[in-house]
């Protein structure tokens, strides 16, 4: 008795034509890979939050002018609203959801905003944050004049408390005492 | 619930009862009942006992496994509630702070009879209310949770519960034997009521209230976790963006959407008008068009592409400059006043004893409230009940107008407040609320709808705070003392069309006990009310805002002119330190605020004043039960303004969280700063000349000095809020310190401008 062939061939030999390459543009946003397929000239801030529902960086102005949407181009903060996703192509994007270690541990400067507390109502926070990073990056030990060039603004008046959780990352005291 | 006790529980007001709930699992929930007979005995929703958090419709939960859910109603704008409300709670009861989480309520709404019933009382924030409502209440459903633990563990140990004391979650007794709360609440939850509230604990047992806590959500936010309105939606939740007419009175004379159509993803283009005869804030203030669409670039796609032409409105003739001239008008004029706000001794008999008289008119600009957060509502309208995010101030107001345009009973209203990106009065009003509701009530939308105003939009059809013109004149005797004091206002009322009788519309603009009434024998304060079609609304700090900057710039004028230091005019000015009855209630203690102006005085070294290179400037003022004083020191280097440093001390009475007050002060000196060095918003022709952050651009890191010093006076009076105490005194402290390191006279704002055009 023959085996019943459970893995039969088609009938019929119809040509397999492979998909079609489909469209879109491969962004790298917090080590992870996705491909939009959407309109190119989409602004990354509603890819981020409308198609990725990755909400915390926020809309800042039609410019960006509060700098509550900036997010990390290659390590540079950069408004999110001014960026077509077109143009983002083999550009490492960083959100503030991808500042921290996998497991859990806070990026220094998220840790040192803890610390300081400097949070008012914390919408603009992850812009501030953004901002933070990119400075520290630059200059390991910022000056004042240095922190006077963050492109933010924010009407309950964190400046002076995220001024100080700066000079606690560059002095490497974040989470501690 | 057949017990007496617990049928009515503990009263806390009129008609809201604390009581204890029955919990799933064992747990205990203090919750609170409405004393109308029909709630009492509907049955609790699910929700409220259930395992889930969300939705928990009591202040304190605490579970068998120890953890402890606190509830918190009022809003968290940025102002430290969510943090402050829940300690005050946790330390009545002695719970493990790293063991309690925090939850916002949302509206707590019940039915009574097609009336609403406020289940939590007041709900509010921003407003700088929160802290002392609570500390008259809240601490209430901690002392009572407390009672119930010690009564458990009592009847456990076979001992009174006197001999018991709790302490960081845990009972424990004279011998050292230990319960953890979660161990109890089983049985605490079948225990009855206290007929009474327990007493409350004396201040030397407090361990939360008095210590510093940061920010209970700070984690979340700094992880970009958070959730604020904007960032949620449901499933089918369509997206909607609008643009309102230039002119508040203007209307839609010609549209063309068929290019906003032809966009991918965009659904549908629907005109938003506002309600006839309806209060201001509670419809549209301006019509609109929206365009709704799947999501938010097809949405501003679509917009982009409307063709619009819009009618002014009577409106088209007013601007910001008539206005103020028409102030300047009325106030130099012979017309009595709208409203004589204060009228102490007799000023015109003080006038005729005068060696010297003093004139100044200060000038402030109208006002917006650029929320970092955009005016957003996320609803959902089904046949029997309304779901709605949003981020307001008073998510009471906010349920009106929902409850008016469905039509739905009180409790099929439900809407939830996550935390809120900034309020300064500005969601107080709830037109974007109708815009969002009336979208999602259409019957070709059938979707829900979440609204998202664009910056422009939020700069341009904001309800203001008024400009203002103040003059000030003072009458000194031969014996140098201030015998007369005449302050005459002009501005449009913020109160017009909110359901305020005219006789007092002036409280939105001037304050009767404001400084320095009470100290003057003769004093008058006079209101002259303006018509403006440009919405208005509440503001931060008003009026003590505008108001403060009037006074205490014109005390250092009259300190000048007298060639006396401006602190000892001051103080001369206050007298003895004593309390003086206020006539909107209260007293003011000259102690208090004497105190807070020598604080700032010695930290700044103020003895220097006049011979130092820097400009030094100081300025008090009191209001809500709360004392506040800046110092300032400025240095000018090649024509630019460095505010150097900046001290301020306060006095609130009993300090819930050091950490939160001091961010509080910090925070609101300097947006007290960044409004006076920038910030005006002008109108010609009736529209809106500022469009975006550019033109109304708050101040940068480089404008604002490098640290605030804050000095906080420890009190055992009961708190009083803080929010927006700083605001006040931080632009005339700086205006005085630029007249003493340039010797110009800044008597109008914003102050960077008006520093250049007198340079």
């Amino acid at each position: 008795m023959a085996l019943a062939q459970a893995h039969a061939l088609p009938a019929t030999t119809d040509t397999i034509v492979p998909d079609k390459i489909r469209d879109g543009i491969d962004l790298q946003i917090n080590g992870e890979h996705y491909r939009h397929t959407g309109d190119p000239q989409m602004p990354l801030l509603w890819y981020l939050r409308d198609v990725l529902r990755l909400t915390g960086t926020k809309y800042g102005g039609d410019h960006g002018e509060n700098g509550a949407d900036l997010v990390l181009l290659n390590g540079k903060a950069s408004s999110a609203i001014s960026a077509p996703v077109a143009k983002l192509a083999n550009v490492q994007i960083t959100t503030v959801e991808g500042l921290a270690a996998n497991d859990g541990t806070l990026h220094p400067v998220q840790q040192a905003f803890i610390d300081e507390d400097a949070i008012g109502c914390g919408y603009c926070t992850p812009g501030w944050i953004i901002a933070s990073v990119d400075l520290l990056k630059r200059k390991k030990q910022p000056s004042d004049d240095d922190i006077d060039t963050l492109p933010n603004v924010c009407r309950c008046g964190c400046q002076t408390r995220v001024r100080r959780a700066i000079k606690r990352v560059a002095a490497g005291k974040a989470g501690l005492p | 619930m057949s017990d007496q006790n617990r049928n009515q529980g503990i009263r806390l007001s009129r008609r809201r009862f604390l009581q204890v709930l029955a919990g799933s699992a064992g747990a205990l929930v203090i919750g609170i009942r409405m004393a109308d007979a029909a709630d009492t005995d509907a049955p609790l929703p699910p929700s409220l006992l259930g395992d889930t958090f969300y939705g928990i419709g009591a202040y304190v939960r605490i579970d068998t496994d120890g953890n402890v859910l606190i509830g918190v109603r009022d809003p968290d704008t940025g102002t430290g509630v969510a943090t402050a409300l829940p300690r005050i709670i946790a330390d009545e009861l002695d719970a493990d702070w790293n063991r309690v989480s925090v939850l916002s309520l949302g509206l707590g709404v019940s039915n009574n009879n097609g009336q609403p019933s406020w289940i939590y009382g007041r709900q509010v924030g921003g407003t700088g209310g929160s802290i002392s409502a609570a500390w008259a209440d809240l601490r209430q459903a901690g002392a009572v949770a407390r009672w119930l633990l010690l009564q458990a563990a009592a009847r456990r140990l076979g001992v009174p519960a006197d001999r018991l004391r709790c302490e960081s979650g845990t009972v424990i007794a004279l011998d050292g034997r230990r319960f953890t709360y979660g161990s109890l609440v089983e049985d605490a939850s079948k225990i009855d009521m206290p007929n009474s509230v327990p007493a409350l604990k004396t201040a030397e047992r407090y361990q939360l209230i008095g210590n510093p806590a940061g920010d209970v959500d700070a984690r979340e936010i700094v992880t970009g976790q958070t959730r604020f309105a904007i960032d949620q939606q449901y499933g089918d939740t369509l997206t909607a963006v609008v643009v309102h007419c230039p002119w508040p009175d203007g209307s839609l004379d010609g549209i063309d959407f068929t290019e906003t159509l032809a966009v991918k993803g965009v659904v549908k283009v629907l005109q938003l008008n506002p309600e006839a005869g309806q209060q201001t804030g509670a419809t549209l203030s301006t019509i609109a068009v929206a365009v709704v669409a799947e999501d938010t670039w097809s949405a501003l796609k679509g917009r982009q592409k409307l063709k619009l032409k819009w009618k002014p409105g009577a409106s088209n003739s007013e601007s910001s400059d008539t206005l103020e001239q028409q102030a300047s008008a009325l106030l130099a004029g012979k017309t009595d006043p709208t409203t004589r706000v204060r009228n102490d001794g007799d000023i015109d008999a003080a006038g005729k004893k005068a060696a010297r008289r003093l004139e100044a008119t200060y000038f402030q600009p109208w006002l917006a409230h650029a929320t970092a957060e955009p005016m957003n509502c996320l609803v959902r309208v089904e046949k029997d009940k309304a779901t709605l995010v949003v981020p307001t101030q008073a998510p009471q107001k906010a349920w009106a107008v929902v409850h008016r345009l469905t039509g739905l009973s009180p409790d099929q209203i439900q809407i939830s407040v996550p935390r809120v990106g900034g309020g300064y009065g500005r969601r107080l009003d709830h037109d974007y609320v109708a815009e969002a509701v009336m979208l999602a009530t259409n019957k070709d939308i059938n979707k829900s709808v979440r609204l998202i105003w664009t910056s422009d939009q939020d700069l341009t059809h904001d309800y203001y705070r008024s400009g203002s013109v103040h003059q000030l004149s003072v009458i000194i005797d031969h014996k140098r003392q201030i015998t007369g004091w005449n302050q005459r206002m002009a501005s449009a009322s913020t109160l017009v069309n909110r359901g305020v009788p005219d006789s007092r519309l002036w409280t939105s603009e001037v304050d009767v006990d404001q400084l320095p009434a009470a100290l003057v024998p003769n004093y008058r304060s006079d209101w002259y009310a303006q018509t403006s079609t440009m919405p208005r609304g509440p503001a931060r700090s008003m009026p003590h805002l505008s108001n403060a900057f009037a006074v205490e710039s014109f005390i250092d004028e009259i300190a000048h002119s007298m060639k006396e230091d401006p602190l000892d005019t001051h103080l001369r000015l206050l007298g003895d330190a004593r309390e003086v009855p206020l006539s909107g209630g209260g007293t003011f203690d000259t102690g208090r605020l004497i105190n807070v102006l020598k604080l700032v005085a010695d930290r700044i070294e103020w003895k220097n004043w006049l011979h130092s290179v820097n400009g030094l400037g100081i300025a008090c003022w009191h209001f809500n039960g709360a004392y506040v004083a800046h110092a300032v020191e400025i240095a000018t280097k090649d024509q630019k303004l460095i505010v150097q440093r900046v001290v301020c001390a306060v006095d609130v009475g009993r300090i819930i969280n050091p950490m939160g007050l001091e961010g509080q002060v910090a925070g609101a000196t300097l947006d007290a700063l960044s409004t006076a060095l920038n910030l005006s918003i002008t109108f010609k022709d009736g529209q809106i000349q500022q469009h975006s952050g550019k033109d109304y651009a708050l101040a940068t890191m480089a404008q604002l000095p490098d640290a605030v010093e804050v000095i906080t006076v420890p009190g055992d009076r009961d708190p009083a809020g803080a929010s927006f105490l700083a605001m006040p005194t931080a632009a005339p402290a700086l205006a005085n310190a630029v007249f003493r390191a340039t010797a110009v006279r800044i008597r109008r704002l914003p102050l960077t401008r008006e520093l250049s055009r007198l340079s």
